[in-house]
């Protein structure tokens, strides 16, 4: 720290070290590892469902119905004779799809409204989060259910009640976000660069503020696969007989005492997909929060 | 003082308005000040290719008039004039890129997502200030005189050091071509080592662009060597403006006095040996009358309790808003004689 030159010599290995340790780091977290592992196996089963099921899922064999385990059936039929292991292949392809697909609506629509409210502020972010709280109001299942009861049951309704009621925690997670950032210089010095306020808030302040967003979205996807497995037990989920892991675990719990692999490993699947969830979700915390990367 | 400065600013002031919510106006005490007056009367003149430095304790005004002079803020009253020109209140995209400023915290002014390259090059293609095939060219370029390396362009913040982030910060101002530079305490955020370095680059910037820099600073000592001019802030007023060296061997305001005296130093012999400011600067809710400086003066008299006196000129190109200015050197003396 002597000289400009030492200094920058000192500085361009400091940097090397930085940039190794943030690649390190990649494989190093434990939870990111573990969760991508989880859930990337889950993915490839839901995408490989048509060639590694060993059966139809929704083709019915009565004759063959309440088949114990055995090498034919690895986890036995139900009350139809349906492959239970195919049925729960099958399944992860339709609970992996509308978990995604119920975070991803929600996320766009509640991170554009938060990041206009926090950026612009003033009688917009007023209104605009006086609505959030109306919504946060009502318990997170209750509006959904009556939702789901008001669209009719099926995946699309499914898609519309998830997205109406949890837009809100991503408008509240990205307003506050937004809030910290635009008081940050570089916004400032955005303007001075004679930047527009939209392409500050998409280019500048977005990148900053979506990784809260993100993390929270991979909770999300969690509870709204809780979410529909939940609904299907109820019988508002995904219409019969369509595979899905809810509806098996309902269909399955009548012969809890004689067949118990009919409702017990969905349920544990789910369990097994919600932790990989989570794990990838803490993991892509340490590695999307530049503070958290040191 | 024939030429025409490249910012000018006459009479600028600024006030803050607390408690603007319903409960708050009903909650507040009436009596009570509710609005500051951080900026009170500002006049200044940055000349063409000079470095004034803009001096003053936490809380004088100088970071607020800082933010006003580049847009990000608006005064309350007063004239903005740019090459003799009014200064619209919301500038253009090119009327902004011409007054740039580089800021006080090189962590926060940096954003952490962008790589140094696609932030210049951002900027330099919205002002279409070169060719976009020519973009690198000019990034490197811009890298090099503040000096950084061709590397650094695909690095981010992060992996640089206070210093070095300062430098990106200063080479983003530069890649608009702006011809004023309004520096905000650039360096007080860097460790004393890296402090000089960067001075020396402002200097060098100053002399092969030509550029004009508003160096603001909360202390003397940085700026004795860098600057032309000195203009020093006292709550939200300049108090005395003039020439490096002559602010420095012939002070004409109490308070100038004062900041010299409280540079530390290692031998003896300065103008003053001992002078050393009592209290807290006073409230800005709160403004003493007559002279803003007087409870904390030592020569201060009745008058400058009554009298606010305006900045006035006592000698070519030193002007100070103290009624005593001409006496000053003999009170000193005096003082110094009876310790």
């Amino acid at each position: 720290m002597t000289t400009p030159t030492a200094m920058l010599v000192a500085h361009k290995e400091r940097r090397r070290a930085t940039r190794t340790r943030s690649i390190k780091a990649w494989y190093r977290n434990g939870s990111l590892m573990a969760g991508m592992i989880i859930t990337g196996l889950l993915v490839l089963v839901a995408v490989l469902a048509p060639v590694i099921a060993p059966y139809s899922p929704i083709t019915q064999h009565l004759t063959d119905a309440l088949q114990p385990t055995s090498p034919a059936h690895w986890l036995g039929t139900d009350k139809y004779g349906r492959d239970v292991l195919s049925r729960l292949i099958w399944g992860a392809q339709v609970d992996l799809r509308v978990g995604f697909l119920a975070v991803l609506i929600p996320f766009v629509i509640g991170s554009i409204l938060g990041g206009i409210a926090g950026y612009f502020g003033g009688w917009l972010d007023t209104v605009l989060m006086r609505i959030v709280d109306i919504f946060f109001a009502f318990p997170f299942y209750v509006m959904v259910i009556v939702l789901v009861f008001i669209f009719g049951s099926g995946e699309f309704s499914i898609y519309i009640a998830i997205a109406a009621v949890s837009w809100v925690s991503y408008a509240k997670i990205v307003r506050g976000e937004v809030l910290i950032a635009k008081k940050q210089d570089y916004v400032v010095a955005a303007r001075l660069g004679g930047m527009s306020h939209a392409r500050i808030l998409v280019r500048h302040i977005g990148p900053n503020v979506l990784s809260q967003a993100i993390i929270y979205g991979m909770s999300d996807i969690v509870m709204d696969i809780m979410a529909i497995v939940t609904l299907g037990y109820l019988g508002l989920g995904i219409a019969p007989p369509t595979a899905e892991w809810g509806s098996m675990i309902n269909d399955g719990q009548e012969f809890i005492t004689t067949h118990w692999q009919q409702a017990t490993i969905p349920g544990l699947v789910v369990v097994v997909t919600s932790l990989g969830l989570s794990w990838l979700g803490d993991g892509l915390s340490d590695l999307l929060s530049p503070e958290r990367r040191k | 003082m024939t030429e025409t400065p490249v910012l000018r600013v006459a009479n600028i002031t600024k006030t803050y308005h607390l408690g603007s919510t319903l409960i708050d106006k009903l909650s507040r005490d009436p009596n009570k000040h509710s609005s500051l007056r951080a900026l009170d009367g500002v006049d200044l003149r940055l000349n063409k290719g000079e470095i004034l430095a803009l001096v003053g304790e936490s809380g004088s005004g100088k970071s607020t008039l800082a933010k006003i002079l580049v847009g990000s803020s608006t005064a309350t009253s007063g004239e903005l004039d740019y090459h003799g020109n009014p200064m619209p209140t919301h500038r253009s995209k090119d009327a902004s890129r011409r007054i740039q400023m580089v800021f006080q915290d090189p962590y926060s002014s940096l954003n952490p997502r962008i790589s140094v390259g696609s932030m210049l090059k951002e900027l330099l293609l919205l002002h279409k200030i070169v060719p976009r095939g020519e973009v690198k060219k000019e990034s490197i370029r811009l890298l090099n005189l503040v000096g950084l390396e061709e590397d650094a362009l695909d690095a981010y913040p992060s992996q640089f050091s206070g210093g070095q982030r300062q430098r990106i910060a200063i080479a983003r101002a530069l890649a608009v071509r702006p011809d004023i530079l309004i520096a905000d305490e650039p360096v007080s955020a860097l460790d004393v080592s890296v402090q000089a370095t960067i001075l020396e680059l402002f200097a060098q910037l100053q002399r092969d662009l030509g550029l004009s820099i508003l160096f603001v600073a909360h202390n003397l000592a940085v700026v004795q060597h860098l600057s032309q001019r000195v203009a020093v802030m006292y709550l939200g007023r300049i108090v005395e403006v003039a020439d490096t060296a002559e602010l420095f061997s012939n002070p004409r305001h109490p308070y100038t006095r004062a900041l010299i005296d409280s540079i530390p130093r290692m031998a003896a012999g300065s103008v003053n040996d001992e002078f050393v400011l009592e209290g807290d600067p006073p409230s800005p809710f709160n403004v003493p009358s007559g002279c803003r400086f007087n409870p904390r003066c030592p020569y201060a008299t009745d008058a400058c309790r009554e009298i606010d006196p305006a900045l006035a000129t006592v000698a070519p190109g030193h002007e100070s808003a103290c009624i005593r200015a001409d006496e000053l050197n003999e009170l000193a003396a005096a003082g110094t004689k009876n310790n």
